[in-house]
């Protein structure tokens, strides 16, 4: 766990027999290494929900199921129109979000690559399916667009719904940007695919902030696509009521209580766990490193993922007009959490600021855990509910926690 | 490094999503950088609608509800007369030497709004848009259109041919949005025969709402805004 992984070499590349085929739609199956460093990246200036669209278009899925909830729907209705275009083999609406998972596994079962979004409730509603996922070794993406999950209801950005994917047993990601999302979901597949992995992956991003936004993202060529998923590469046996470990439900001693049944479990709770972990050295190539590092030498840090670190870098400009020198960890994967990254990174920090969307502080409190020192770190600024971050309320935070005096008013510095 | 911020503050359904994001693209255009996202509750017209666009001349990260914007765009009278906006007063936040563009044939200010923005030296412009929208496209739904026209024309943060080629793209093509905007698109397209009439009818919109707007700012001498 945690041996350094050079990001130079990237992922090991494809071997598939449909490798330089065409498929249906005259798309050539490429190597995921080739289609992002190899080929020409075009720029295009598109929402958040056009790029899913765009991902999902190169990513030769089989299978995806969908249901409405903002801010998901414009990308789930997007995918439909793929379907309609004949990129999908199977494309319908589930009775809830929680049918939709379950969808997903069957389809996932049978051998398809499958991807699905939700968001916010939807997540929530949702739960039971992904440790399941998980537990049945099926590396089903779903696409989260997180918002608020409170009543009153909201669907506003809210990033709370990540701290209750964090011990399902998936690959969790948290894009910052559309250009992020559309790389996570298309390297995502493939990490997440890999024998040594096999787990589901959640792809997240902040609902509106990302899928409602219009930005310039570059994306390959619409003629290349990835290699379709290899149901021969699965590291378990196709699960059905007849073979391990399903079938072990239905056998005494796994629904038993006693100690070869508590075992059976933990064994393979920890062999999901170590999974995730294992994903660690297909991901360091593919993402260039689970964080990444600016100025990390600096003696201020801000350590934030999502939305929440595009906000820090326009505070960070803010507070630099002003001879404050700060710098920044972007935090890529939350699961695996990037211990060792983050401990080297911020080794040097004396104040360390994670600003949220949440009101929980949850990546806060995930830092805090595997740091020496951790009363360097400050949990904030939060916002919640679907508020706003503004750059400037990031820097007067800092600031005021630095005993440097504020602005005098509410305005830019 | 130089940058615009423009809050648009309207109402549900009348396209202040739309205006936001067709100033992101012309200014993409243009060769600029641009970052759009809109901000509203669960769907309902009439509903207090924002959107937030920002242009410069660097990479732009910042995304969210804009707290402190160069430019105010009102799209509907009620966002002042009945508060219907995020944000009291509706220029809470605004810069000095910014602007406010108001969709109104009358003054809706008063005495105490007037002295706030006269001392942060930010000048309002009261534009009827939905008149000019009536007039010209012959529906109050390109009212979004000319309000375009009229930021345009006053900061020239971007061009007609840019705006021109946005409009082709949203409307050109098959576009998928939420249920409210997509029957919203249904009935505006309605409304004409072809496609292309209805650029054509938006982009006229436009460009007289663009050069009343630049004859405006001729007439104005405290006129300071950011050049990006």
């Amino acid at each position: 766990m945690n041996k350094p992984v050079g990001t130079q070499k990237r992922i090991i590349a494809s071997k598939h027999v449909k490798l330089g085929q065409k498929n249906a739609k005259g798309q050539t199956y490429t190597d995921i290494n080739d289609i992002f460093y190899n080929t020409e990246q075009k720029p295009v200036f598109f929402t958040g929900s056009e790029v899913i669209k765009e991902a999902i278009r190169r990513a030769s899925v089989g299978t995806s199921v969908a249901y409405p909830i903002t801010p998901q729907s414009e990308a789930a209705a997007l995918i439909g129109e793929l379907y309609a275009e004949g990129y999908l083999d199977e494309y319908f609406r589930g009775e809830s979000e929680f049918a939709v998972m379950g969808q997903c596994a069957g389809a996932a079962f049978g051998g398809h690559r499958v991807f699905t979004t939700t968001a916010g409730p939807g997540t929530l509603r949702a739960m039971e399916n992904f440790p399941m996922w998980a537990g049945s070794r099926l590396p089903i993406q779903v696409c989260v667009t997180c918002r608020g999950i409170n009543s009153p209801l909201s669907i506003q950005p809210d990033t709370l719904e990540i701290h209750y994917l964090l011990e399902t047993g998936m690959l969790v990601w948290h894009a910052e940007t559309a250009q992020d999302l559309f790389d996570y979901i298309l390297k995502g597949f493939i990490v997440a695919e890999q024998p040594d992995v096999h787990v589901p992956i959640a792809v997240c991003c902040d609902g509106f902030f990302v899928t409602h936004t219009k930005d310039t993202v570059e994306l390959p060529s619409e003629d290349l696509c990835l290699t379709p998923y290899d149901p021969y590469k699965s590291p378990v046996t196709v699960m059905d009521m007849e073979s391990a470990p399903i079938r072990m439900m239905r056998d005494p001693f796994v629904m038993k209580s006693n100690y070869i049944s508590y075992a059976t479990h933990a064994s393979w709770q920890q062999e999901v766990q170590s999974a995730v972990e294992r994903s660690r050295k297909h991901t360091i190539p593919m993402l260039d490193g689970l964080i990444d590092e600016i100025n990390t030498d600096r003696e201020v840090l801000v350590v934030a993922s999502g939305t929440a670190v595009s906000q820090s870098r326009e505070a960070i400009r803010l507070l630099e007009q002003e001879g404050i020198k700060v710098g920044l960890v972007k935090i890529k994967t939350i699961r695996p959490f990037p211990k060792e990254e983050i401990r080297q990174a911020t080794k040097n920090a004396k104040h360390i600021f994670v600003p949220e969307f949440n009101i929980a502080g949850w990546l806060a409190r995930e830092v805090k855990a595997i740091l020496p020192d951790n009363e360097r770190v400050y949990a904030g600024p939060h916002v919640a509910g679907g508020m706003t971050m503004p750059s400037e309320v990031i820097a007067e935070e800092i600031k005021v926690h630095l005993g440097i005096k504020p602005s005098p008013n509410r305005r830019r510095p | 490094m130089a940058r615009m911020n423009i809050r648009i503050s309207g109402l549900g359904g009348q396209g202040a999503v739309t205006a936001a994001h067709l100033l992101a693209m012309a200014a993409n255009r243009d060769g600029k950088f641009s970052i759009s996202n809109p901000f509203f509750g669960a769907e309902k017209r009439m509903a207090p609608a924002e959107s937030y666009c920002r242009i410069g001349s660097e990479r732009i990260y910042d995304r969210g509800e804009l707290v402190f914007p160069d430019i105010i765009m009102i799209f509907h009278p009620q966002v002042i007369t009945m508060q219907k906006s995020y944000t009291a007063p509706f220029y809470d936040g605004i810069q000095e030497n910014g602007m406010v563009i108001i969709n109104t044939p009358t003054d809706l200010l008063n005495s105490e709004d007037h002295e706030t923005l006269a001392k942060l030296n930010v000048t309002v412009f009261n534009h009827d848009a939905t008149k000019l929208a009536l007039d010209i496209g012959k529906t109050e739904l390109s009212t979004n259109m000319a309000m375009i026209g009229a930021c345009a024309g006053v900061t020239k943060v971007v061009s007609i041919e840019s705006l021109d080629g946005a409009l082709q793209e949203r409307f050109g093509k098959k576009f998928v949005a939420s249920g409210g905007t997509a029957s919203l698109d249904e009935a505006i397209k309605k409304k004409y025969a072809k496609k292309n009439d209805l650029i054509k009818a938006n982009m006229e919109c436009i460009k007289e709402s663009y050069s009343r707007a630049e004859e405006w700012a001729a007439k104005q001498d405290n006129l300071q805004l950011i050049e990006v």
